[in-house]
């Protein structure tokens, strides 16, 4: 008699990839818009045409009144008031410039600084014209050449922030997202990591004060910016990247505003996220190479028990 | 004969009260299935409609859902009455109309702003706007606001339950 | 009263008792199956093995899962993923399993109905069977309420609202199942409550049920031959194992029940580490939100042939037709009017294209009910659920026509 096994299982086998191939890759590219990074190069922004002098930046800094508004921890400057007053004032808390230099593109953070709303893609939302204006004022230039000045600021960011070799997960996602949004499973609110408290009142009010700081924010972004715990897992790391490269891209009018990340700080943010929401990856890798060893021996050992019990039957 | 009849008479009675036991214990098994009475309760809102001012938007809780209380001011009333889509959607209590809705945006579920110089609700999540009275005034949202099914009660909304004012827009499509 | 005498050893004491020697006969060593079979009839020890899985690995989440709306999706995305050791093993294996499972049921129902096995008094086999697919369905669907995601949420407000039954607007018999007028604590701990006892208890009757049901006519083979079991066993006790047209259960049987294990087996820890994704949905992960609705809501795999036959009609008609959908295969036994009880192939053309037809439409449902229903999709999803409900009805009536061969 013919052995027919192998043509029912190449029929199993058919059935089941082409149902799994309809409901997964197939619904999920139908249901999804599918966005391509264009590898975080920013090509709407102008290109940078001057070399700035990190010395002159420093000054420019100073002299521009930066520091109104944000600290830069790195080079002695605290933040003119706290988290919750900053963010009732503007909104959000604006940025500590520590390393804004090793997270940010360049060429974005130029733009930024002569046009906000313009590189932050919130266009939509401020409108000068409608006396809309973005809580962060532009820089109009100090009376010299405006693109050496952007250049100049930009050089003094790169030079006191941390080398790239060193930008950890943590740093990079505090500087580009930690302002908007909480990760609870890394003990991460808007306003820094929640210290462990040691008398239950003083723990209600740090609570109390991450929620005033929700508050303004809610009332600046319009929903308060989800917690970010599981995005590696409800989004996946494409989604996620390409959201943060261009937010309009995958959700149109949509309050969050570009970011401006590196490739390198986007890698690093993504393995904050890993961190939090897929904590155990790696011993998920190890054990499953050792379990797929186990079981394919387990298999062969099976199939030999077979043959010689079946070798009497026939 | 007469013996085994009687035997199975009194099998057939036996299984009648272990019947009778087994339905009397199916009632309290349903009755423990039933929504809680602190659940019930909080399923039904009250609102006095005598306190809110015109032009004034109030947030009301029910089900969980926020729900938006705005007494018309002459203006929006004036308003409202020049389109029929508009002045449908409005609930009248003792001579004054309110707008009455679910505030969540029909788009994905954000809760609108309102917007006092503007007297309308702007979604910050994709833009949407609403009329005053609760209508879709610049897209995405598919829809006007959700009216809560309601009974007017002399001065009082009940929401949760369904009056015949509510089953007829319902019935005419205003709401879903 | 029964004698007993003082035992010669632990196995006369038990066999005393409860006799074992007598068991063991009845359920392995002469339990007699066909030898004209193939992998398909390993299904059933599959099936087993991924139930052991799952029990084994929902034992370990049941002890640190917290059945509360506040806490259920922390237990299990905070407490068992990223502290409790191994606690994602145990939940990416009973994801898995719990998806995996129905895939092996469905290739057992198909097999069941290629090969005509629910026939000739094997027809509470298939009727057994069936309620487990019900009691299976109803345990993942369940099970799907437990972390509290954004898709446990929407699908348990979507399902339940299901029983308002269209235009007769119960929704009293809604809030009743819920407990509320929305899905909230009444509702996750009453569906813990059905998850972890009641229907885990139901399927363990059913499996002995199924079991029992299978003992009395014996399995079918690929030819639908009918063995004289008692013959070609005596043959087989008389030494005459290769002559003989039936094999033990065990060792014979399982040894390649357990060849077949273990090739599934491979294939299953493939998925578990490196391919779960299909089996826990990415919704899920965002916590539930009574007020956000998911922009795509939608079943998991298994039941999405069943769901597409709801949705392209008006609501009342929808739930008509899906009622039926879930009832009908149970009654196949007898829509099929044929005298054959032989493969599909070999009953004439009529029933094979049936059977293929049949195949490749819950195929087309279910792809079609994932797929947003808009536009072509939509018109095929329609086509495919009046197939479905036309080739059920056809049935008798083709079976009927079947000559005896």
């Amino acid at each position: 008699m013919k052995n027919k096994e192998p043509i029912i299982l190449l029929v199993v086998i058919f059935f089941t990839l082409v149902t799994y191939y309809l409901v997964e890759p197939f619904a999920h590219s139908q249901m999804h818009k599918h966005v391509e990074s264009e590898g975080f190069e920013y090509a709407d922004l102008p290109a940078m045409t001057k070399t700035g002098d990190a010395a002159k930046g420093q000054e420019l800094v100073m002299n521009a009144g930066c520091a109104g508004c944000h600290s830069i921890e790195v080079a002695g400057m605290p933040a003119p008031m706290d988290a919750v007053m900053a963010a009732g004032a503007y909104g959000v808390n604006p940025p500590d410039l520590s390393n804004a230099g090793a997270v940010f593109d360049p060429k974005f953070l130029a733009d930024l600084i002569k046009n906000p709303a313009h590189a932050l893609k919130v266009e939509h939302k401020y409108d000068p014209a409608a006396g809309k204006m973005h809580p962060m004022v532009a820089f109009y230039g100090m009376g010299g050449d405006i693109d050496q000045e952007v250049a100049d600021m930009v050089a003094y960011l790169q030079s006191i922030a941390v080398k790239k070799e060193e930008l950890t997960p943590k740093v990079a996602f505090e500087t580009a997202c930690g302002r908007c949004h909480a990760v609870g499973y890394e003990e991460w609110t808007q306003i820094g990591e929640k210290p462990k408290f040691k008398h239950e009142k003083d723990s209600l009010a740090f609570d109390i004060k991450v929620i005033d700081y929700q508050d303004s924010l809610m009332k600046y972004m319009g929903k308060l910016p989800p917690d970010l715990s599981m995005y590696i897992r409800s989004r996946g790391e494409h989604y996620i990247s390409t959201f943060v490269e261009n937010p309009q891209n995958q959700l149109h009018g949509t309050a969050m505003p570009r970011v401006g990340v590196t490739p390198h700080s986007m890698e690093k943010v993504i393995e904050y996220l890993e961190d939090a929401g897929d904590t155990k990856r790696h011993e998920r890798e190890a054990i499953g190479k050792n379990v797929m060893i186990y079981i394919i021996i387990f298999a062969i050992f099976a199939l030999l028990w077979k043959k010689q019990v079946w070798r009497d039957l026939h | 004969m007469k013996e085994n009849s009687r035997r199975g008479f009194m099998g057939k009675a036996f299984g009648a009260v272990a019947g009778v036991g087994a339905i009397g214990s199916l009632v309290a098994m349903k009755k423990t299935w039933d929504p809680l009475p602190s659940v019930k309760a909080a399923g039904f809102t009250t609102l006095d409609m005598s306190i809110y001012q015109e032009g004034v938007m109030v947030t009301e809780k029910w089900r969980g859902k926020p729900i938006f209380v705005l007494k018309q001011t002459a203006e929006m009333l004036a308003n409202a009455k020049k389109n029929p889509k508009d002045i449908e959607r409005l609930v009248e209590v003792d001579g004054s109309h309110y707008m009455v809705c679910i505030g969540l945006c029909t788009h994905l579920g954000c809760i609108p702003a309102f917007r006092e110089a503007k007297n309308d609700f702007k979604c910050a999540c994709h833009g949407g706007e609403f009329t005053a009275s609760g209508n879709v005034q610049k897209v995405p949202p598919p829809r006007g606001f959700d009216i809560p099914p309601f009974k007017i009660d002399g001065g009082k909304l009940v929401l949760g339950e369904v009056g015949p004012e509510w089953q007829s827009m319902k019935d005419n499509g205003v709401t879903l | 009263m029964a004698h007993f005498t003082k035992a010669t050893s632990v196995k006369d004491w038990l066999n005393q008792r409860l006799a074992v020697e007598k068991l063991e006969k009845v359920m392995a060593s002469e339990y007699w199956i066909p030898k004209n079979i193939n992998f398909l009839w390993a299904m059933g020890m599959v099936l087993v093995i991924t139930f052991v899985l799952l029990l084994v690995s929902g034992i370990f989440l049941l002890m640190y899962y917290v059945p509360t709306t506040a806490e259920a999706f922390n237990s299990v995305n905070y407490t068992i993923m990223r502290e409790v050791d191994f606690g994602w093993l145990w939940r990416h294996v009973h994801g898995v399993a719990a998806s995996v499972v129905f895939l092996i049921i469905y290739i057992h129902m198909f097999t069941g109905i290629y090969y005509g096995s629910y026939k000739k008094g094997r027809e509470m086999i298939w009727i057994s069977g069936m309620l487990l697919f019900v009691a299976f369905s109803a345990e993942a669907f369940s099970g799907y309420m437990l972390p509290w995601g954004q898709m446990s949420y929407w699908a348990g407000m979507v399902i339940t609202n299901l029983f308002s039954g269209g235009s007769l607007h119960a929704d009293g018999l809604v809030e009743w199942i819920r407990g509320d007028y929305v899905p909230a604590q009444a509702f996750l701990g009453r569906f813990f409550m059905l998850h972890v006892l009641l229907i885990p208890v139901a399927i363990l009757g059913l499996i002995g049920l199924h079991f029992g049901a299978l003992r009395i006519p014996h399995v079918n083979n690929q030819d639908g031959e009918e063995i004289d079991f008692d013959a070609e066993a005596k043959k087989y006790l008389d030494g005459d194992k290769a002559g003989s047209k039936v094999m033990r259960f065990a060792n014979d049987f399982m040894s390649k029940d357990m060849m077949v294990v273990g090739v599934y087996l491979v294939f299953f820890f493939y998925l578990v580490f490196y391919n779960y994704g299909f089996a826990m949905d990415p919704v899920n992960f965002d916590p539930a939100d009574g007020l956000k609705t998911p922009t795509h809501i939608y079943p998991e795999w298994y039941f999405l042939w069943s769901y597409e036959i709801l949705r392209p009609f008006n609501i009342d008609l929808g739930l008509i037709l899906f009622a039926f959908a879930q009832v009908i295969f149970v009654l196949l036994p007898f829509l099929d009017r044929s005298p054959n009880a032989i493969p599909a192939n070999r009953r004439g053309k009529a029933f094979a294209i049936w059977f293929w037809l049949m195949l490749a439409n819950m195929i087309v449902l279910t792809a079609m009910g994932k797929l947003p229903p808009a536009g072509i999709f939509s018109q095929i999803g329609l086509v495919s659920a009046i197939l479905f409900v036309v080739q059920w009805i056809a049935l008798p009536f083709i079976t009927a026509r079947e000559k005896k061969v």
